[in-house]
């Protein structure tokens, strides 16, 4: 399954940041789009893959697929719920 | 009138230098502290002491500069704000816990309620020497708990529940111990890495997991003079209950077996692991 399989709204890149404004910078994102819009968030392998997926999902957004990248990131389709 | 110094420390009145001056250490609980109790300590903080509080190292408050004589004015202030003293000497000490799964989004158990329990169950009882018992929430250990006595950790014991799975590949990242695979869609747990963290359920955006909530108990940790690191006897416990009698049997050996003023990692060294572990293996499997 590939990013493809996914209708993507917005694209959100956190590989440039760290912990805790990775979390951050993809809530801002999420924050953008309306409920049921989908947001993929490309994020770094380690300590962002472990704990940013959870985060979102603590916030209460739908986790729909983790995609690895193969070249050390990830990128996790998320679906906005709420707004 | 002489000054029975073993007494008072026993009701919590720790000996300063300053002569007839007492620090008087609080009964607290997992480190929570009402704010009607705040406010207690506080006036009597400022009426009775120099005006101001210590946080003891294992989640107790003391008031300083308590004088002698007013002793009994100051538990009586005190127990109006649902206020008592603590305990010092060779007992059980200050249950402490984090603050759980009740408030921290990576606690496995309700840590405050164990405290309330187990200190309901052993609060100041008498013993060779001190006895602590330390509660965390989880893998991340913030209350250190294998430098305790007693230390529990909460974890979660986990099964992958297929039928709920969306194969998101969540879980495999969220592991830190690599115990999870997932190999064409099936997921599989390796329980001789998995440490019972529960960061896969946490990261689990459809709960595909059934899950026991239980109990990694350590024996005869202690960080004073000596620093010794306790170590579990059974890997994971899953009912209250047995935890409960485990508490009961460690305890006792302790009382049984001590010298005086020999800590429990003493005693375990001396009397031998062997034999403690025996004995707590007969009450889990019994």
């Amino acid at each position: 399954m590939a990013e493809i399989d996914f209708n993507i709204d917005d694209n959100v890149d956190i590989t440039d940041v760290v912990c805790p404004t990775t979390f951050v910078k993809a809530k801002v994102a999420l924050e953008e789009l309306d409920d049921g819009q989908i947001l993929a968030v490309k994020m770094n392998d380690g300590e962002p893959v472990q704990n940013v997926p959870r985060s979102i999902k603590e916030e209460g957004h739908q986790i729909l697929k983790l995609i690895n990248n193969e070249d050390g990131t990830y990128t996790l389709i998320v679906k906005k719920v709420g707004d | 009138m002489a000054v029975d110094y073993a007494t008072l420390k026993k009701g919590g009145f720790m000996r300063q230098k300053q002569k007839n001056n007492f620090s008087l250490r609080l009964r607290v609980v997992g480190g929570n502290v009402t704010a009607v109790q705040l406010a207690k300590i506080a006036e009597v903080a400022e009426k009775y002491g120099d005006g101001h509080v210590h946080l003891t190292s294992r989640q107790s408050v003391e008031i300083p500069f308590i004088k002698l004589d007013d002793i009994d004015e100051v538990k009586a202030a005190l127990a109006e704000g649902g206020v008592e003293p603590g305990v010092c000497g060779p007992r059980v000490r200050t249950v402490t816990a984090c603050q759980g799964e009740a408030i921290c989004p990576s606690g496995c158990i309700d840590t405050y309620a164990l405290a309330k329990e187990l200190d309901e169950r052993y609060f100041a009882r008498e013993l060779p020497h001190k006895f602590k018992f330390g509660i965390t929430g989880c893998q991340n250990n913030c209350l250190k708990a294998e430098e305790n006595d007693l230390g529990i950790k909460g974890g979660i014991k986990v099964k992958w529940r297929e039928s709920d799975c969306i194969n998101c590949g969540v879980c495999e990242k969220a592991c830190r111990v690599g115990a999870i695979e997932i190999k064409d869609g099936k997921i599989s747990v390796d329980e001789a890495k998995c440490n019972f963290c529960g960061r896969c359920v946490k990261a689990c955006p459809t709960d595909a997991w059934d899950t026991v909530h239980g109990y990694i108990v350590s024996f005869g940790g202690l960080f004073g003079n000596s620093i010794s690191k306790g170590e579990a006897v059974i890997p994971f416990i899953e009912d209250k209950e047995k935890l409960l009698k485990i508490c009961d049997t460690a305890i006792e050996f302790f009382g049984e077996n001590a010298n005086p003023g020999e800590r429990f990692k003493f005693t375990l060294d001396r009397v031998g692991r062997d034999k403690f572990e025996k004995k707590i293996l007969e009450v889990y499997n019994g």
